[in-house]
């Protein structure tokens, strides 16, 4: 380690700097640059810096953050690529897998896109309040009004301030079955949830195997198709009040009729008798693809009941399964609990919200035409989804299960109920629901359970 | 600054990198520059110090947001300057040079690492906005929920059982290859996971766990040969604590090449005369082990499992990528992310600060061998 | 960081440049033949995995689902489609060919940057004495071990608004900035070891060429660029190296301060993970696709790397 003090040195070996002139010569020149730095400092001042770079509020490229991805991204972009040209508007789809955790750290970053597309209204809700999210402008607002049914303005609305759009729309709550074993079994569709409970130990006791089958493996989201198993009991047995309580956290999962619903739901898919058709034990069931893994049970056989949503259509019909009344597999909807008014009139379901998180003119009118009857027609011929806009010509529908899905959404005699997962808050919805409900399936109690979650709300 | 990011911003991707390199290497050299030409005489120096003066200040502008700080910072690099250089005259060395030297890196820790972990600190005893201090609640939330309490508990056995694994195994792996035919080639076969990313050897791993019903053929490497030996198939992801154990079997997989190599170069330099001297008192190959080789290695040993135990201890892609953490199977660092994902700052914060409380006893350790070592020279 | 410990200085006297012929004749007793077998088992258990991920990525979906990958040694059934499928988005959720481009304009400043400002710094712990150098010194050795999640947040806030304790300081990154704050965060969290690992080699340096430079008339400027920089290149060439894998493979980073559109590859992997469990066929594909690139660095220049730790761990 060198410890002398170096020799100072000049420009050339022949002429070594004396030390002392050198210091007092720098010593003048370290004067000169510290006034010279303070007072150019104040000069350039005029011209100044400014705050950071905004991105330009008058570009005409719009970018939309999505979890959507494959095939149905680039449905999306061919529903709107027409308008976008005449338009003279770019709009560039970022697929994001993990997009829900990925948003918070985007917006303490500053790195939001134009628009997001939310699967959870909870979420939007969430962003809303940190003034993440900018308010619609009048013009979306008033589309909002003119397309949609009262219900479905909700989940874009947040405290009376309308920020996003509804553009897609999942019917859930679907059992389904293939039409024709059912025939040549003699097996008949149940009306009543204790006709469900019935049919199962039918088909039980006539094929000594698992009816059901159900896959609650979705990476980060693994558990959700659980979470629907509930919702869809609880409105069911408790109705759409209590539904609407629970959703708000002001009826606890502790509460009986909440537990109710897991102990009813648990009949089924914690009954080793029952499932997990083509898996194994009722465990197998986490470790289950929701998907893929479910539709391949429906082909090889080995599977005759499974809960899932409208889109199961697309596994079933990528396994090579035909989707219709009469094909290999239909779907009916999950029964209600008996005789008590419209309780089996309700079904639930989800769907995507789009809201901005800028000013724009550009996504502010590209949000005007997701909300537009024009852009829904022209998103659901290119089939897969449906939408909730009531200018939806029902037969745009590429699939007969789309086709009653949007007839069940437009019926006014079918209370709707949101996804309740989706609408509370993500702690809970994407977080403590799903892993208490493969820590359900798993064995784990059922009182300890709820407790965790009721205590995983986050603190208002 | 931010305008030069702007517009690197808008060239194709891979031309982003090459344009920064470019500036930075441009800026590095300037900084070398006015290193070598700042103090010589001479009209050069005198142009030299001038264009810097101009330079300096632009630059500080550049960087800083508003006039009164660009100005409050100008005034104090000249007093800074101006102080130096009166130090300088002392003959206390040319500290305008180290200064140039160390101040870009300086900044860049202090901005970015120093004043960042402060914060952390009182974000850990704030809100989720960051603004009311609420006392020790979030600790509070965290010592009270049994699933954080899992968490403390896994992040526990994990640096607890993973170091130990993989340095006991990259020792004996050292041991056995030591001068055997194609010990090179053997290193490289252990020693190659150590290029493959946490996610990568998660799924890697995930592949080898999957587990298939009992009556259809397995298809991971380990319920298959579980199956050839009778014993039935088993998720070793789908449950607790087995969850855990299997990802630190994904840890040591890739830690114990690091072991090895390390633990290789240290055995090979115990002398000769030891060994013989412990063979002729009749020490069998296992006491030789114990008594001479493992003494002498102490030292790298130490360094091989305090490294191993802090990044035990950080782990998160290896859960993210696996289980993310259901199961009961999730860690502090892991945690401390969902919990950020969720908008909950103090929540996450407060995980932060425990797993970096974890950590200080290695920091204490590590500095104390740097410390020794230095005295040594 | 794993390096660290490479080039730690307590390393250094058991690392002696030749070992006695005699030595030999005693290790031979130790390494018996169980020992080989052994050595050979835990070898080939080290393989299997990776070797696993490299079948399975060119098995078709239905022979993944149903059989074992080492069953396609005797069945067959390979196929390219995999790979043609990974880099075609519609078919996977993400676009790996963006991933990687991604990931290669993220890693080679993530690896570049930290080097430049840590030869500096290095330099001047080593060969510039001043008051509190070794406290200074020993304070950055400390940083290196805070965990990335101590800083996440506080860092996130001084790139996207400039905010240090709640006051605009620094002016902010603009919205569009790319892949800047990546790169300030790579940076940043690097430069504590990088600086740690660098001054050991460069202090090593003998004395002798500095004071003939200096009597030549060089200052520090040409001192660093003439003597250092090229006699540190064994060093930092292996840190260099090092960084590059921990870049390449790092998450954590990438997930928190990059935008939706510049995910690296490994990002899109847990991405593929946590929506596909069933395509595991496009899985291991895009796996392999996203280690190939680090291993062939880390097998190219393998030799030159350890060559530089060495080199490193015998002189502190």
């Amino acid at each position: 380690m060198p410890k002398a003090v170096f020799p100072r040195i000049g420009l050339h070996r022949e002429s070594p700097y004396p030390s002392r002139r050198s210091s007092r010569a720098r010593s003048r020149v370290v004067l000169s640059i510290a006034v010279a730095g303070v007072s150019i400092g104040a000069l350039t001042a005029c011209g100044g810096p400014g705050g950071g770079g905004p991105s330009a509020e008058n570009s005409n490229t719009v970018t939309i953050a999505t979890n959507i991805g494959g095939e149905e991204a680039a449905q999306l972009e061919k529903s709107w690529a027409a308008w976008a040209k005449d338009n003279n508007i770019t709009i560039k789809l970022n697929t994001d897998k993990g997009f829900e955790q990925r948003i918070q750290s985007q917006v303490q970053a500053n790195k939001t896109p134009d628009l997001a597309i939310f699967s959870q209204p909870g979420l939007l809700a969430d962003l809303a309040k940190k003034k993440a999210l900018q308010p619609a402008n009048d013009e979306v607002q008033a589309a909002l009004k003119k397309n949609y049914p009262a219900d479905w303005q909700r989940y874009g609305t947040v405290d009376g301030t309308v920020y996003g759009v509804p553009i897609l729309a999942t019917v859930k709550g679907f059992i389904w079955y293939s039409p024709s074993l059912f025939a040549e079994r003699g097996w008949n569709v149940p009306d009543t949830w204790q006709g469900l409970l019935d049919l199962t130990a039918k088909i039980r006791a006539d094929t000594s195997a698992p009816p059901w089958c159900a896959g609650f493996s979705a990476g980060a989201a693994s558990g959700w198709p659980g979470t629907d198993w509930i919702e869809d009991v609880v409105l069911r047995q408790s109705g759409p009040e209590v539904y609407d309580d629970w959703v708000e956290n002001k009826i606890p999962f502790s509460d009986p009729r909440i537990q109710s619903a897991f102990e009813e739901t648990g009949k089924i898919l914690l009954n080793p008798d029952y499932v997990n058709a083509g898996f194994g034990s009722p465990t197998s069931i986490n470790a289950t693809g929701y998907g893929d893994e479910i539709a391949a049970a429906f082909k090889s056989g080995k599977c005759v009941l499974t809960h899932q949503a409208s889109f199961f259509d697309t596994f079933a019909q990528s396994a090579g399964l035909s989707v219709g009344p009469d094909a290999d597999l239909w779907a009916f909807p999950t029964p209600g609990f008996g005789t008590d008014g419209g309780k089996n009139n309700a079904v639930t379901g989800a769907g995507d919200t789009v809201a901005a998180f800028n000013t724009k003119a550009a996504s502010a009118k590209v949000l005007a035409y997701l909300a537009s009857p024009e852009w829904a027609n022209s998103r659901v011929k290119l089939g897969g989804v449906i939408s909730p806009n009531t200018g939806l010509d029902p037969d745009a529908a590429s699939s007969p299960i789309l086709k009653e899905s949007i007839s069940v959404l437009q019926n006014p005699d079918i209370t709707f109920r949101f996804d309740a997962s989706d609408l509370m808050p993500a702690a809970v919805g994407t977080t403590s629901f799903l892993t208490g409900i493969t820590d359900w399936i798993d064995g784990g109690s059922l009182p300890d359970i709820t407790r965790k979650i009721d205590a995983s709300w986050p603190v208002k | 600054m931010p305008e030069l990011f702007d517009w690197i911003a808008t060239l194709p991707v891979l031309l982003q990198g090459v344009v920064i390199i470019a500036v930075f290497v441009a800026v590095v050299g300037l900084i070398v520059l006015a290193v070598e030409y700042l103090p010589r005489p001479g009209r050069g120096g005198t142009i030299f110090r001038i264009s810097l003066a101009v330079l300096v200040p632009v630059i500080i502008l550049a960087l800083l947001h508003t006039y009164d700080i660009a100005i409050a910072a100008g005034a104090l690099v000249g007093l800074g300057l101006f102080l130096l250089d009166r130090r300088a005259r002392r003959g206390a060395g040319s500290l305008l040079q180290l200064w140039a030297f160390l101040a870009p890196a300086g900044a860049l820790l202090i901005l970015g690492l120093v004043i960042p972990f402060i914060r952390t600190v009182l974000f850990a005893f704030q809100d989720d906005s960051g603004t009311e201090f609420v006392g020790f609640e979030n600790f509070a939330w965290i010592f009270s929920n049994p699933d954080n309490l899992i968490t403390v508990g896994n992040t526990l056995i994990w640096v607890l059982v993973a170091p130990a694994a993989s340095t006991i195994l990259g020792l004996i792996y050292a041991v056995f290859i030591d001068n055997s035919r194609g010990e090179k080639i053997y290193k490289l076969l252990v020693f190659l996971p150590m290029a493959i990313s946490f996610v990568g050897a998660s799924i890697i791993w995930r592949l080898v766990y999957q587990a298939r019903p009992a009556d259809e053929a397995q298809v991971g490497l380990m319920n298959a040969v579980l199956g050839m030996v009778g014993l039935g198939p088993v998720d070793p992801l789908s449950s607790a604590p087995a969850n855990t154990f299997a990802m630190i079997v994904v840890f040591v997989w890739i830690q114990v090449g690091f072991a090895m190599v390390v633990l290789s170069a240290a055995i090979k330099g115990v002398p000769a005369e030891q060994h013989e001297a412990a063979a002729l008192d009749g020490a069998s190959a296992f006491r030789r082990f114990t008594q001479v080789t493992i003494p002498w290695i102490r030292p790298t040993l130490i360094v091989v499992l305090s490294t191993a135990s802090i990044a035990s201890l950080k782990v998160f892609d290896i859960v993210i990528a696996m289980t993310n953490g259901r199961n009961s199977s999730g860690v502090l660092a892991q945690q401390m992310y969902e919990r950020f994902t969720l908008g909950e700052n103090g929540r996450a914060a407060a995980f932060a600060l425990l797993l970096c409380i974890l950590v200080i006893p290695l920091i204490v350790i590590n500095v104390r061998n740097l410390r020794r070592s230095r005295e040594g020279q | 960081m794993t390096a660290s410990t490479v080039l730690d200085p307590n390393t250094r006297p058991n690392l002696p440049p030749e070992k006695p012929r005699t030595l030999d004749r005693v290790r031979e007793k130790l390494s018996s033949k169980t020992a080989t077998i052994a050595a050979l088992l835990i070898a080939i258990l080290w393989t299997l995995p990776t070797l696993g991920l490299l079948v399975s990525s060119f098995r078709t979906p239905d022979a993944v689902a149903t059989s074992g990958w080492w069953t396609a040694f005797t069945d067959g059934g390979l196929t390219l489609d995999n790979y043609e499928a990974i880099f075609d988005p519609t078919r996977v959720y993400v676009n790996i060919g963006e991933g990687l481009l991604n990931s290669l304009a993220i890693t080679i400043p993530g690896a570049i940057l930290p080097l430049g400002l840590a030869l500096l710094a290095a330099y001047a712990f080593a060969w510039i004495p001043f008051r509190g150098r070794n406290w200074i010194f020993i304070g950055i050795f400390a940083l290196q071990i805070v965990p990335i999640q101590m800083v996440m947040v506080p860092l996130l806030r001084l790139f996207s608004s400039g905010e240090i304790f709640g006051t605009v300081v620094v002016r902010p990154l603009g919205g569009d900035s790319g892949f800047a704050s990546i790169w300030l965060a790579h940076t940043i969290l690097a430069l504590p070891l990088t600086i740690f690992l660098l001054h050991n080699f460069i202090a090593s340096l003998p004395n002798d060429l500095f004071e003939a430079a200096r009597i030549d008339g060089a200052g520090h400027g040409q001192i660093f660029l003439r003597i250092v920089l090229p006699l540190a290149m064994p060093a930092i060439a292996s840190i260099a190296i090092f960084q590059f894998l921990w870049v390449w493979n790092d998450l954590l980073i990438a997930l928190v301060f990059s935008s939706s559109d510049q995910n690296p590859i490994t990002v899109m992997l847990t991405n593929m993970v946590g929506t596909q469990g069933q395509n595991t066929f496009l899985l291991s594909a895009a796996a392999f696709i996203s280690i190939i690139i680090p291993l062939l660095v880390f097998l190219g220049l393998q030799r030159y790397f350890v060559r530089g730790l060495l080199a490193g761990a015998t002189k502190g």
